[in-house]
């Protein structure tokens, strides 16, 4: 008895080894081990196949001028490079991809010469393939839930794959059901059919059939999905699927195409078997891996070629990013001398080999920027404390090398009362003469702090803000004493605040924990701390995670 | 396109033997406009197109290599001269023989290293034969054509000043290991990118003319049309380009045909203009300029004679939307605040 999961990945890998170019590839979510490499083991590609890894160089990539070969036979000698003839490319590690690389590899998928197999073995639902690639590579496969007794080699299928015509229906059913599983691409439906083709040309069928859409959906379609079809999302995977006659919009618009039943439905049950019961909260931590990805281009780098703290120098190759390191570098030649000296009679003889490049550690500056509710409601309840906190969190940030900055809120907007400083006697000193009263306008103290940390980061630091407030917010963004717009206006800088990726807490100072504030705080993806519980440890402890991305 | 010394151009071109008609690209009308106006008139100065993933913009940048009318250029020039004596002193050129070549697209891939960009020392000959020479890089390519930057947001710092600053010049100035080279590099610069991987620059943003926003169409008629068209594409090749072959050469001659009208801008119409990129705050006199060239462009390729307010707020949107000050909370974007204020202003 073979299970249904490996059933399916062994079909993904039939329509791969069949023509993989025109699928683009495979990205393969499974931990190394023998499941896995069994999977592996049984691909037949009718192109060559190379391993790449995630730091490869352009020199490899693209090869280049091989500069031992052309010193010693004195004229040009060129490498080729991986990417110079037709292969399929399998990368591990490939959550590790590094932008640069993905949009290369993007380049020659685009160009359909080669294919990729992206091993990524990532461990947090947060690293994922980089969706350049994601979006070109049209099996999506998960081998992590496979036991290894289910997964047991299956003579793999050897058809040609022949011309297979392909109905209108089923083109425009992959299209429909593709945009009802909410994948905005185009790319999507346009690689299902394409699979679609392979698995009927597989089955020597020469017209696609209703297995091979239902296949194509499971391994194309149901993985991309961003909304388990119709408006209401996550609750439906649980119960029974919802009777087809469940009236939906583009079915009573287009014209039915009467031929038996519609099979639209069958692959929208199909799709929905597929998914992932944590769908949701899936979506949540890749849109926050993506957020979080896009704001490292600034500030958040960690190793350097160019600057910053200096690591030890390792070997590489002068591609034009790196600096020799010298000595490293006579140091790493000095042994071989006399060797070298027999070999080519020269006084001092190098080999690229022993070219060492300089690195760095580059450590962007944090910048904690604090909100701090200066209005009537917050003054008569907890303001002083909450100065104590501050300042609780001050010793921390003055400690650490950050550096902060200090907006509060009162009346109809807010006020940027210390611009980004180390100065903690001055801080400190602002924070006493802070006034109190007005109103509560929450959203514009948000958007205040939110466009700070958006200048900051360009500056090429790392901000998080730390809100402190009571949560009643009261005046909308436009300054009107609207208590429900307030609100509204303060979830939608929440969310905005959320989207850019910008670390965040939340610490509640009214006397008892305020319902609103901890959901705005879930908006933010903040934690969120009510001040009756918030001891020094914690607060202090809160904001080192917090800080800590 | 645009490999090392394109070892792989073979194996491309057994697939892609034509890329993708122009003419078959469904929807995307403004994206499509921006470029046949920067086709009409170079100096508008490039189309940035922003966008989700999937909704054609590298497929609409290859079909516009395909499209566009051929130049007369210096056969073998390496700079794409167009009369002799433009040809830079350190290129080897013997022949002056002029020839017919397709408009140059040359693609600027991630991470290419500036000697790449700009040109640099001839490493063959400088191992070889001790010679000191210099090779010219992608830039002195794309010279009196395209240059495409797909995922511009991604590029590196130092990258984007040396665009924004040839860009700016329209001259390559190589000066380093001891060479000291110029040459022209005028290019239309074509920019792709998805917003949700990082934020493009202001001054870069600033140096593209025309800025669209594409996302896949909603309508399921069209998206359906989109994939049937691009199986056709894949599957019938020889059949889809024949059909397709008529509406590109179409639209060339019409392209052809605009770059000979010149409309006149009546003194209202710039007024208006200036009105407008007033009242929308946007920053520097570019705006104005771009908006009145485009809507220049637009009356040539349409046959009027002359500019008016209409062809204004046609065009406001692309040339105005990347140059205003960002608002953090205005999720829907630049894009409505230019249209209504385009409504107010020109009425």
């Amino acid at each position: 008895m073979i299970s249904p999961d490996w059933r399916r990945a062994e079909r993904a890998r039939a329509l791969l080894s069949a023509n993989p170019a025109a699928l683009g590839g495979l990205w393969l979510r499974a931990r190394s081990g023998p499941v896995r490499d069994l999977f592996l083991a049984g691909l037949t590609a009718p192109l060559p196949i190379r391993r790449i890894h995630p730091t490869i160089s352009d020199d490899a990539l693209f090869g280049g001028i091989d500069l031992t070969e052309t010193l010693a036979s004195g004229h040009m000698v060129q490498r080729g490079g991986v990417l110079s003839t037709p292969a399929l490319l399998i990368l591990p590690m490939a959550e590790r991809t590094p932008p640069g690389l993905a949009a290369r590899l993007a380049a020659a998928l685009d160009a359909g010469t080669h294919a990729l197999i992206a091993l990524d073995e990532g461990a947090e639902a947060e690293e994922a393939l980089p969706p350049a690639l994601a979006e070109r590579l049209a099996l999506h496969l998960d081998l992590t839930n496979i036991p290894l007794g289910d997964a047991r080699d299956i003579p793999a299928i050897s058809a040609r794959p022949g011309p297979v015509a392909a109905p209108a229906a089923a083109l425009s059913d992959l299209t429909k059901v593709a945009l009802r599983l909410g994948i905005d691409s185009l790319r999507a439906p346009s690689l299902a059919l394409h699979a679609a083709r392979l698995a009927a040309a597989l089955d020597g069928r020469e017209e696609v059939a209703e297995a091979d859409l239902i296949l194509a959906t499971e391994l194309v379609l149901a993985p991309r999905a961003t909304i388990a079809s119709a408006p209401e999302d996550e609750e439906e995977e649980d119960t029974p699927p919802p009777p087809p006659d469940n009236p939906s919009e583009d079915q009573s618009e287009d014209k039915q195409n009467d031929q038996q039943k519609v099979p639209e439905e069958v692959l929208l049950e199909a799709a929905k078997a597929m998914l992932p019961p944590d769908l949701l909260a899936q979506l949540a931590a890749r849109a926050a891996a993506r957020a979080r990805q896009a704001s490292s281009g600034a500030g958040d780098k960690q190793r350097s070629v160019k600057r910053g703290r200096p690591l030890p120098s390792r070997p590489g190759r002068l591609d034009g990013t790196a600096r020799i390191d010298v000595i490293a570098t006579l140091r790493a030649a000095a042994p071989w001398q006399t060797l070298r000296a027999k070999a080519s009679g020269q006084r001092l003889a190098f080999r690229p080999a022993d070219i060492r490049v300089k690195r760095y550690e580059e450590r962007s500056e944090r910048i904690l920027i604090f909100l701090v509710d200066a209005s009537g409601s917050a003054a008569f309840s907890r303001l002083a404390e909450a100065k104590g906190a501050v300042e609780l969190l001050l010793a921390e940030a003055y400690a650490r090398r950050d550096q902060v900055a200090l907006i509060t809120f009162r009346g109809t907007e807010a006020d940027l009362l210390l611009p980004p400083t180390r100065s903690l006697v001055q801080t400190k000193r602002r924070l006493a003469a802070l006034p109190g009263g007005g109103g509560t306008p929450l959203a514009a103290g948000l958007k205040a702090a939110l466009e700070l940390a958006l200048t900051e980061r360009a500056k090429g630091r790392t901000p998080a803000i730390a809100l402190l407030t009571d949560g009643r917010a009261n005046i909308a963004l436009d300054g009107e004493a609207d208590r429900k717009q307030a609100a509204e206006d303060a979830i939608a800088m929440a969310r905005a605040i959320r989207a850019r990726g910008i670390a965040a807490l939340v610490i509640d100072m009214g006397n008892r924990p305020e319902q609103a504030l901890r959901a705005l705080a879930a908006e933010i993806d903040a934690p969120y701390l009510p001040m009756p519980r918030a001891d020094s440890a914690r607060l202090s402890s809160a904001v080192s995670t917090a800080l800590a991305e | 396109m645009g490999g090392h010394e394109d070892p792989d151009a073979d194996a491309e071109s057994r697939r892609m033997t034509q890329p993708f008609p122009f003419a078959a690209i469904v929807g995307q009308e403004e994206m499509k406009q921006a470029m046949i106006l920067t086709a009409i008139d170079p100096s508008i100065g490039g189309v940035l197109v922003f966008g989700d993933r999937g909704t054609g913009k590298s497929t609409a940048v290859r079909a516009l290599a395909a499209l566009l009318p051929e130049i007369k250029a210096v056969e073998g020039c390496p700079v794409n001269s167009a009369r002799v004596e433009d040809i830079p002193e350190w290129a080897d050129v013997t022949k002056c023989k002029i020839v017919k070549r397709p408009t140059p697209v040359v693609d600027l891939p991630l991470g290419a290293t500036e000697d790449r960009v700009t040109g640099a020392l001839d490493i063959e000959r400088a191992l070889t034969r001790g010679e000191k020479a210099y090779e010219p890089g992608l830039l002195a390519r794309a010279n009196r054509g395209y240059l495409y930057i797909d995922e511009a947001n991604l590029l590196e710092d130092h990258i984007v000043d040396l665009l924004l600053d040839v860009a700016q010049s329209g001259e390559n100035v190589v000066e380093r290991e001891g060479l000291s080279i110029r040459h022209p590099a005028r290019f239309v610069l074509v920019g792709s990118g998805n917003p949700e991987e990082g934020e493009l620059r202001p001054q870069l943003l600033d140096r593209f003319g025309l800025s669209v926003e594409v996302s896949s169409p909603r309508d399921i008629d069209q998206r359906i049309e989109v994939i049937r068209r691009r199986d056709a594409y894949e599957t019938d090749n020889a059949a889809f380009m024949k059909r397709w072959r008529t509406q590109d050469t179409r639209l060339r001659n019409r392209i052809l045909k605009a770059r000979e009208m010149h409309p006149e801008a009546p003194e209202a119409t710039i007024r208006a203009c200036a009105e407008l990129c007033l009242a929308l705050g946007a920053d520097g006199l570019r705006g104005e300029l771009t908006l009145l060239k485009a809507a220049r462009a637009l009356a040539a390729f349409e046959g009027a004679s002359e500019v008016t307010a209409k062809h204004l707020s046609a065009m406001a949107p692309s040339a105005l939307r990347h140059r205003l000050r960002r608002d953090p909370l205005d999720e829907a974007g630049s894009t409505t605040r230019v249209e209504r204020t385009a409504a107010e202003v020109l009425g």
